[in-house]
């Protein structure tokens, strides 16, 4: 029994896990940027949404849907005016350039919001399931973050701009030859990217507490699950995840809470070296 | 002839400079030149497998951390300071070669995700062994006695010595076999393969390198402070400010990685003191602008030309008005 609540922390854990990094992948696959931004980002929606629930008692899942166009819209121009004009250089310049903005937002958030713990408190209480103890808060994140996550998969299959994200990925150059403008489509796929991360922080803002010192360990999630799953995938995203939030449950049931985070970083780097196209395999962004 | 031997005049103008600060200068200053020389020491590192091999590495602060604890630790269990030092050498040598030629398969970005990815792992591995590392309470290093002026003099010297010593590492590797290899790698690998550069070799010696002298500042950097932490050990800021220190200067040449954390310290040092609370926006700010308008580095700049267009300005004659 005790394993069983285990597994059901663990695939908790997991769906948020799924749309933290489904952004961050995206960046990765189609941009071939590495997104430093992506754990401020998250951190900077959920502030967003605290603000919004603390000062007007505006509902977060009210909030969710303007945090994540106003992230679309900060991401879309930053990509469009920033980091469009560095896309080609090598991982070094692309990379550093990030972190650099990452550093100025992660400083203002800093001076304007400190780094005090907040939290969006709903207070639903746990649901009980048969002795597995859930509480609802997560259950009602972890539905947010699967419907989020199915959303853009949908998005990505089916309309025009998702199949023209899929176009550029797989060939820039021929993709401009269809009459598709790559530089708006770098544009579009990171806005899309922040607004997953704005999304994935007003989710957060009602599970755990909002502080800008955990902007670097969301990076680091993004980073395993990420190579777990392999990259710019969607499913692949959703099943790095949900294997990351398992593993992590478990190791943190067998070696204590603080090895948790270890056992997923060293599970990263064995994949690297081992299978660098992830669990799944996938390689398009289909 | 005389510009070849530009750099070195540059380097040891610099050098004397940084080593004649006790004599002129408050002690606030000296310890900045030992900052600045320690610094020196992880760029010049940095630069071989960054600059002249044009692999994307963030593994210095795990190198530099895992320095401070091997140097600490022997120190604690009673070894000498000065061979304390040579153990954390030894000890991040060998765990970069042995990392490296695993590592070094991995290209481009997944490289770079792995190379953050071992300083995570070094620092929660050093943070969890609390039997021996102290765990976040950190660790205590003997202070050398003499009071805080005498030991700072004592670490200019030695922080001075190393980074010369990479220098002239540095030197040596710019004109060798070995340089031209990993220029070779850095352009076009598969390239490099087929004109018969052991690629995987000199990756690991270049990888190797990098690591070598982050082992004895790292550890002389835990006997000057006397103490260690994991965070400050294994920062993520420091990881990134190497690189960028090199990317200032001009990655891959020899004085680049001098004139680079040069430039970048003295403009942090302004910074610090002026702007305390918005010191990581204008370090953000700096990189952001050195990725636009500097994309080569400092040393890229055309100074001979600019000169001459100055020069041209001011004699012009003016336009009455």
């Amino acid at each position: 029994m005790g394993y069983l609540q285990t597994l059901i922390n663990g695939i908790v854990l997991g769906a948020l896990y799924a749309c933290l990094a489904v952004g961050f992948s995206l960046v990765w696959g189609v941009l071939n940027v590495i997104n430093m931004l992506h754990g401020s980002l998250i951190v900077f929606g959920g502030y967003l949404t605290f603000f919004a629930w603390h000062s007007y008692g505006i509902h977060p899942l009210l909030a969710l849907p303007a945090v994540a166009l106003l992230m679309y819209a900060i991401g879309y121009v930053a990509q469009l005016t920033m980091i469009n004009r560095v896309i080609d250089q090598p991982v070094l310049t692309t990379l550093t350039l990030t972190f650099g903005l990452d550093l100025i937002l992660y400083n203002f958030m800093t001076v304007y919001y400190t780094a005090t713990p907040r939290r969006v408190t709903l207070d639903l209480g746990a649901l009980d399931l048969g002795g597995i103890a859930v509480p609802v808060d997560r259950l009602f994140g972890m539905v947010l973050a699967l419907a989020l996550t199915c959303m853009l998969y949908l998005v990505m299959r089916r309309s025009r701009v998702g199949r023209a994200i899929v176009a550029v990925r797989m060939d820039s150059a021929a993709a401009a030859l269809m009459g598709i403008k790559v530089d708006r489509i770098y544009a579009t796929t990171f806005g899309i990217g922040a607004l997953m991360a704005g999304a994935t922080g007003a989710i957060f803002a009602m599970v755990y507490p909002v502080t800008t010192n955990l902007s670097g360990a969301y990076l680091g999630k993004a980073f395993v699950v990420c190579v777990i799953g392999g990259l710019g995938s969607v499913p692949g995203a959703l099943v790095g995840g949900i294997v990351l939030g398992i593993i992590e449950s478990f190791a943190g049931q067998f070696f204590g809470p603080q090895h948790a985070l270890t056992v997923g970083f060293v599970l990263m780097l064995v994949l690297l070296l081992v299978k660098p196209t992830g669990l799944t395999g996938i390689k398009g962004y289909e | 002839m005389t510009r070849r031997w530009l750099p070195y005049v540059i380097f040891a103008v610099w050098v004397i400079a940084l080593a004649s600060t006790p004599f002129w200068a408050t002690n606030y200053i000296v310890r900045l030149a030992v900052m600045i020389a320690m610094f020196t020491a992880l760029t010049l590192s940095w630069n071989f497998i960054g600059g002249f091999a044009g692999y994307p590495s963030f593994s210095t602060a795990a190198f530099f951390g895992l320095g401070c604890y091997a140097g600490a630790l022997a120190q604690r269990a009673g070894v000498p300071m000065v061979a304390a030092w040579l153990i954390a050498t030894v000890v991040v040598s060998l765990f970069a070669a042995a990392l490296g030629a695993i590592i070094l398969k991995l290209k481009g970005h997944y490289f770079a995700i792995g190379s953050i990815g071992i300083v995570e792992v070094v620092r929660l591995v050093i943070s969890s062994w609390g039997s021996l590392t102290g765990g976040g309470d950190g660790l205590n290093v003997p202070l050398l006695t003499g009071g805080p002026n005498a030991v700072a003099r004592i670490f200019l010297v030695v922080m001075l010595a190393i980074m010369i010593i990479a220098f002239l590492v540095t030197v040596y590797v710019d004109r060798s076999r070995l340089g031209f290899g990993l220029r070779c790698i850095q352009q076009n690998e598969d390239a490099a393969d087929m004109v018969g550069v052991n690629n995987t070799l000199y990756k690991v010696i270049a990888y190797t390198l990098s690591a070598l002298f982050c082992g004895p500042i790292g550890a002389a950097y835990a006997s000057w402070t006397g103490y260690i932490d994991p965070t400050d050990s294994f920062s993520i800021i420091m990881t990134i400010k190497v690189p960028v220190m090199c990317l200032l200067g001009g990655p891959g040449t020899v004085l680049g990685p001098v004139v680079g954390t040069a430039a970048f310290m003295l403009l942090e040092e302004v910074f610090w003191a002026n702007f305390l609370d918005y010191n990581r926006a204008i370090l953000g700010a700096v990189i952001v602008l050195l990725i636009f308008f500097l994309p080569r580095g400092l040393l890229a700049i055309p100074y001979g030309k600019l000169g001459a267009r100055l020069v041209a300005l001011l004699q012009r004659p003016k336009v009455a008005s």
